[in-house]
């Protein structure tokens, strides 16, 4: 007798879906409820921002920068501003690297939020996702208080800073340390340690440590799988090598190395770490000019420079060529987030369509970076 | 009622009219009370644009919804499409017949009622299947699926844990259950219903019917944590995808009207219907007058329940929540009825 044929199911996700965090495609093949085959189809968002820095001066070339990753502008100017220094050989003040810092780590920080949040919502969760838009608030309030913008900043200049930090931001920013805290052991008892939650994301989608490594996946992703990797340790940039921070990798605490729930508690675990990096950086801001080493025309030698920082989604390269002209020659961005997403289809084959979406989550892509 | 009415046929057209209101304005004022209790959770506002604390929000949204088109899906079975919303809401409305409000207001004290509610209330699943398969979508295709899934399995353990009860008060008219719960709280199935001492002994098995009663008419309902029929971050909405309009008011109206339902139901077995807790200690209290206001309370007090935990919980997945009715629920009422059953041969 012949073996009982079911047919396969070839179901779109997105470009308009609410979990497919932006506009993003997934092409999925479903057998029932089981994934067979998932296909992520890209480009919904491409700005052409590779090609579009030729023609723009290096200055210019930030703003376009901030919307890369637009969650996460801070972390995306700082990769740039280091690459062209570099290039440029200026050394900046201690002020600024400190101030840097802790506008990085804030940023991380709310990164981080925003893809706990969705995260949350993904697994069916609404009210985690608003405490954590609580919180980011209070970040963007100290953004805002300090160059203006809150989303998309221009903050972080070749050379220097567009605007120093103002009077209250020291205070400002033990405050927000001092409020926020508590607050990551309450989202821990809200959310992580949620019966319902574990059972959504613990042992599903695990990433075993070669996979990740061979796919090239960084940040929290390559971390929730137990590599400890991190570029703020292990290719210091800025000043990071000042301060005093642990890593924290996938333990497999509630299930296997390297599943959801891992890669979702990295970032968890991250928010402390950057607290205690900011606490440690804020304190001992020295005193200076932010504006001095700024050089009035930003024109590199020939030559060119690779320069990589860890974002919170990950390692985000700047392969940038210079002719020795006011124009870059060639800016390439390495994206973390495009390259976590190439591993989809490899964890989530066997899974059900509700895991789908938890994997996919757990990858905290953000589309602007995808598609650049 | 042919005596009050004078002729039958008025009162069968008279008497469900109130329910219908109720229906109408628990409906309204149910989605502003989840959208004000959500952001009391969320540390949010809420609406409160649209007159004092927002009071109309809900009657305009409602007013927007009659006012636009019905759109329908390319290839959709159009009559097939066009009833299910209005199926979903009838097989609702029917079950509000065997509803004691107070002792002088029933729809129909059927002595079947209680087989006659799980029965009406679960037809509803057909219109949730023939909703999904209409709208020749295959996210609402999904849902669909999942929710019949869902409804059939979760509809034993409903019934199985409402049997204790009925075990106990030896009857399936609604009326009689409410009627036997008299004489104050201590006399509610939930402390084990009318009795002597020995009957505190079946308080901790109560305990545990009703709160499966509660799990699974929460699934019944598809709300979250058993949403999975309109999961929205997978099937972005299910069922509802492909629909507009007052078709999709109507599928709104159905959940809420649903929800009290579901919890009038579970105080009317468990926590004494339209009784007063108070006994007979202040006759005012438990005047017909008065029943109402209990009977409304308990349920919107379910109400409020339901839509405490929605807010607070993630969903689950569809092969956890079968786990969880098969492994869990349905072995466990059943001891529950054999302990019952034991109680009773043995007094």
């Amino acid at each position: 007798m012949s073996e009982l044929r079911t047919e396969e199911m070839v179901i779109n996700m997105g470009p308009q879906h609410p979990s497919t965090h932006g506009v993003l495609r997934l092409k999925v093949v479903l057998n029932g409820e089981i994934v067979v085959e998932v296909k992520p189809y890209i480009g919904y968002l491409h700005r052409c921002f590779e090609k579009h820095c030729e023609a723009m001066t290096y200055p210019q070339v930030i703003p376009y920068t901030d919307r890369m990753d637009y969650v996460n502008a801070m972390n995306n100017e700082l990769g740039y501003a280091i690459a062209v220094e570099k290039l440029l050989g200026i050394q900046v003040s201690e002020r600024v690297e400190y101030i840097r810092v802790i506008m990085a780590e804030l940023q991380r920080i709310a990164s981080h939020l925003i893809a706990i949040g969705t995260y949350g919502n993904d697994a069916g969760a609404f009210t985690p996702f608003l405490y954590c838009f609580i919180d980011r608030e209070k970040i963007l309030e100290i953004f805002e208080m300090t160059c203006g913008a809150r989303l998309l900043y221009n903050y972080i200049w070749v050379g220097g800073l567009s605007h120093d930090i103002p009077k209250d931001f020291q205070k400002k920013v033990k405050e927000f340390v001092k409020y926020f805290r508590p607050r990551i052991d309450q989202l821990n008892g809200l959310l992580s340690y949620n019966k319902i939650f574990i059972e959504r994301t613990a042992n599903i989608g695990i990433l075993p440590a070669d996979v990740a490594i061979n796919g090239g996946a960084s940040g929290p992703t390559l971390r929730g799988s137990g590599v400890k990797f991190d570029l703020r340790k292990n290719d210091p940039y800025s000043i990071y090598h000042k301060f005093d921070f642990d890593i924290p990798t996938g333990t497999g605490e509630v299930g296997t190395v390297g599943d959801c729930w891992d890669r979702y508690m990295v970032r968890v675990r991250e928010m402390e770490q950057s607290l205690r990096i900011i606490e440690q950086a804020v304190d001992n801001i020295p005193e200076g000019d932010v504006f001095a080493d700024i050089p009035k025309r930003v024109k590199p030698p020939v030559g060119e420079v690779y320069v990589r920082t860890e974002t919170p989604k990950g390692e985000l390269g700047y392969y940038i060529i210079s002719d020795g002209s006011l124009n870059p020659y060639r800016v390439k961005a390495r994206s973390p987030s495009f390259c976590n997403l190439s591993l989809i289809n490899q964890i989530s084959r066997g899974y059900m369509i509700a895991d789908l979406i938890m994997i996919l989550g757990s990858f905290d892509i953000v589309l602007g970076e995808i598609d650049r | 009622m042919t005596e009050i009415f004078g002729s039958d046929l008025i009162a069968k057209i008279i008497i469900p009219i109130p329910i219908a209101l109720w229906i109408a304005l628990f409906a309204l004022y149910a989605v502003l009370a989840e959208r004000k209790i959500s952001a009391w959770i969320q540390d949010r506002v809420g609406p409160n644009r649209v007159g004092k604390w927002g009071l109309l929000q809900t009657i305009i949204d409602a007013i927007k919804l009659i006012q636009k088109e019905f759109v329908y899906p390319i290839r959709a079975d159009k009559l097939l499409f066009r009833i299910a919303p209005y199926l979903v809401f009838s097989a609702t409305f029917l079950g509000y017949a065997v509803i004691p409000f107070s002792s002088i207001y029933i729809g129909v004290d059927l002595n079947v009622g209680l087989f006659y509610f799980f029965a009406v209330t679960s037809l509803g699943v057909m219109a949730l299947l023939i909703a999904g398969w209409s709208s020749n979508n295959k996210y609402s295709l999904y849902g669909g699926m999942r929710s019949v899934a869902q409804i059939v399995s979760y509809e034993i353990p409903t019934a199985l844990s409402a049997l204790t009860v009925v075990m106990l008060s030896g009857t399936l008219q609604m009326q009689k259950i409410v009627m036997q719960q008299s004489g104050g709280i201590q006399n509610w199935f939930i402390f084990g219903g009318p009795g002597d001492v020995s009957k505190y002994l079946l308080v901790p098995f109560m305990l545990v019917s009703a709160v499966i009663l509660f799990i699974s008419t929460l699934a019944e309902t598809n709300r979250t944590p058993f949403d999975l029929p309109e999961a929205d971050s997978e099937l972005v909405a299910g069922v509802h995808l492909e629909y507009s309009g007052m078709m999709f008011a109507f599928f709104f109206l159905a959940e809420y009207a649903q929800m009290f339902a579901v919890s009038a139901l579970v105080s009317t077995l468990f926590f004494g219907g339209w009784q007063s807790p108070f006994g007979n200690l202040i006759p005012f209290l438990n005047t017909p007058g008065m029943q109402f206001f209990w009977s409304l309370i308990k349920g919107l007090f379910f109400v409020f329940v339901q839509i405490w935990l929605r807010w607070t919980l993630p969903r689950v997945r569809v092969d956890q929540l079968m786990n969880m009715c098969w492994k869990y629920l349905i072995p466990i009422s059943l001891a529950n009825i054999l302990i019952i059953g034991v109680y009773i041969a043995l007094k």
